[in-house]
């Protein structure tokens, strides 16, 4: 089957044809209903509603037509299933909210709808966010588009798989331990995750308040600017949005501003773009564990990096080990604190059999959240109890400092930017995830500390290197900034990407055959 | 530190999970899988480490706003009816729960 979104190397193309009338938004959410309807393989898409995309369709073509386009009026996109939606279901993958009908729209549902973007539906993810493969879905695994039978990654897992088949331009993601960045390496796609406070959580379904940011999946650098332009802004009904970022009004036009000052730096220097710039390489994210060929295109990129006049520098951060016992004690305690909302009382699952109230509940959460959400509030609720709430919790905390203040001792000191691995493997094959409970947060060790630390950090594709079965597979290559940076991220890989192919990259569907 | 049955089934509690006595041997089996890696923190010396909660606190000040104690969203029947379509039990606009007073 031909791929319409294949015609079209980014966003702003796209957005060229539908001026020049070459197609109508209309036309083109048509075509890519239909593309999803004969892919259901993938499992990218676990709700769809035909006749609200094209109603969002026609709008676009009225924006279009009354010459109030924007630059994304038209996109076609899609929403990870964590965001609310009205129209569409929302369940964050669970079973506990089958059926969940959300009476308003997510804060960044809102803000790309309003700026023209076409939803085709909503997108798998592990549940409530709690996974790095999307196999904790209850609606199965999303398939990852270069091979049939190794995992998306996750938990943005059908928003990476979506954005890499080419069955929408861009997509919603969260990131609470490299939600974002994990997936969109493993599928080939950029994403990235911007500073903690930037982004409204209003309507975006809380796994770990403190940890949880909202960012795109895209094509390129170019498509995310786009796009978190449009989903950064104050919102006084997330009581962590942030007003001003050093000083910069947090509204939409910061990140784009931000993005085309240093774009235009680069730009004035040449061929050698990155001159006078610093890429710290940490020692920690190239120990044992990692991959080599994995290791080899992340080193291939740096040294493209010094190729665009970029100088490296070795940094340390010393306390990198330790961002996964701190993550798993932080992450589950606020998990457990948040998941105590679903009560079988106002909505989600109730059970049928019960004797009195308390046990109503803990029924119905038992037979509603599977295994992994149930693990994390095991030991969330654990490590909040009374005579633990210091040994683990504030002690994780403390340790959370430290690892933030590992990055402020080299960010602006030592580097301007920090490169690495997003992740220590390829994408590996479905099916593992059983053998331990902790065996599959061991691959967090990259991402993990950017989200106690609260900055941004992206993925973007920088090769390939052997997976299962033979493959060849999609690696990333991590970029992390200081905090409220976005701007410049996105420009490093936006000149990064004006030399490489890696991301113009597509998985071919017939290989494979299944997918 | 080893976790047993008994601390599991009143986490299990705490948490309002109902867990078959196989499902509890297992999350016993997990929990203490889990706590041996979380077990690493205990060791690092933290005296004189303030916890941090907000990780914006690392470069300024954050203090949570606080708005006017008004009504910002005023309900009305229709509101009120997309709000309750998800009860899985409601009778005339109210949440049903099982007798909780004799």
């Amino acid at each position: 089957m031909t791929q319409i979104l294949n015609d079209f190397p980014n966003i702003a193309s796209l957005r060229s044809a539908l001026d020049s009338r070459k197609i109508s938004s209309v036309e083109l959410t048509q075509t890519l209903l239909n593309e999803i309807a004969a892919q259901t393989k993938l499992n990218a898409f676990v709700d769809i509603n035909t006749e609200l995309s094209l109603a969002q369709a026609k709008s676009a073509d009225e924006m279009i037509a009354s010459g109030s386009a924007t630059a994304l009026t038209g996109i076609p996109i899609a929403h990870k299933d964590i965001f609310v939606t009205q129209g569409w279901h929302t369940t964050a993958g669970s079973n506990i909210l089958k059926g969940y009908k959300s009476p308003f729209d997510a804060h960044v549902v809102e803000q790309l709808l309003q700026v023209g973007t076409v939803s085709l539906g909503k997108l798998n993810c592990d549940e409530f966010a709690m996974g790095s493969g999307n196999e904790h879905s209850a609606f199965g695994p999303a398939h990852n588009p270069w091979h049939p039978k190794v995992v998306p990654g996750g938990s943005s897992g059908g928003s990476a798989a979506a954005v890499a088949a080419g069955l929408v331009m861009a997509a919603t993601g969260t990131d609470t331990g490299g939600s974002v960045r994990q997936p969109a390496s493993l599928c080939g796609v950029s994403g990235i995750k911007p500073t903690y406070g930037t982004v409204s959580r209003f309507g975006m379904i809380a796994y770990a308040s403190s940890l949880d940011q909202a960012g795109p999946i895209a094509r390129s650098a170019h498509d995310l600017m786009l796009m978190l332009d449009s989903m950064s802004n104050f919102d006084s009904r997330d009581a962590t949005s942030i007003q001003t970022c050093r000083g910069v009004a947090n509204q939409h036009g910061r990140v784009k501003q931000d993005f085309t000052e240093h774009d235009q730096r680069f730009q004035n220097l040449g061929a050698k773009p990155f001159a006078g710039l610093r890429i710290g390489v940490p020692e920690e994210y190239f120990g044992p564990g990692l991959d080599n060929g994995v290791a080899k295109a992340v080193e291939a990129a740096i040294a493209q990096f010094e190729a665009l006049g970029a100088q490296r520098v070795s940094i340390s951060l010393p306390h990198t080990r330790l961002s996964i016992p701190a993550y798993y004690v932080i992450a589950p305690a606020e998990a457990s604190s948040n998941l105590a909302r679903y009560d079988a009382i106002r909505y989600g699952h109730r059970t049928e059999q019960y004797t009195d109230l308390t046990d109503m509940t803990a029924r119905s959460r038992s037979e509603g959240f599977g295994a992994e959400v149930q693990r994390r509030i095991m030991v969330g609720t654990y490590v909040l109890s009374h005579g633990y709430y210091d040994a683990y919790y504030l002690q994780a905390q403390r340790i959370r400092r430290l690892i933030a203040e590992d990055y402020q001792a080299v960010l602006g000191p030592q580097c301007d930017v920090i490169l690495g691995p997003v992740n220590p493997t390829v994408a590996p094959p479905m099916g593992k995830t059983d053998q331990s409970p902790t065996a599959e947060w061991l691959a967090d060790i990259y991402t993990l500390s950017l989200n106690l630390a609260g900055l941004p950090g992206m993925s973007i594709p920088c090769g390939f290197a052997p997976g299962f079965d033979g493959s060849s597979l999609p690696v990333g290559l991590q970029l992390i900034g200081n905090y409220f940076e976005e701007g410049q991220l996105l420009a490093l890989a936006h000149h990064f990407q004006n030399t490489t192919d890696w991301h113009a990259q597509r998985p071919k569907h017939s290989e494979k055959g299944a997918v | 530190m080893a976790i047993n049955a008994s601390n599991t089934a009143r986490i299990a509690k705490l948490a309002r999970l109902h867990l078959s006595p196989e499902a509890q041997q297992l999350a016993q089996a997990e929990l203490n899988q889990i706590f041996d890696l979380i077990a690493e923190l205990q060791a690092v010396d933290t005296t004189g480490i303030v916890p941090l909660a907000h990780p914006l606190s690392m470069i300024e000040e954050v203090a949570l706003r606080l708005r006017d104690d008004a009504v910002t969203a005023p309900g009305s029947a229709a509101e009120r009816k997309r709000l309750m379509q998800n009860a899985p039990g409601q009778h005339e606009g109210l949440f049903l729960v099982p007798k909780v007073l004799e």
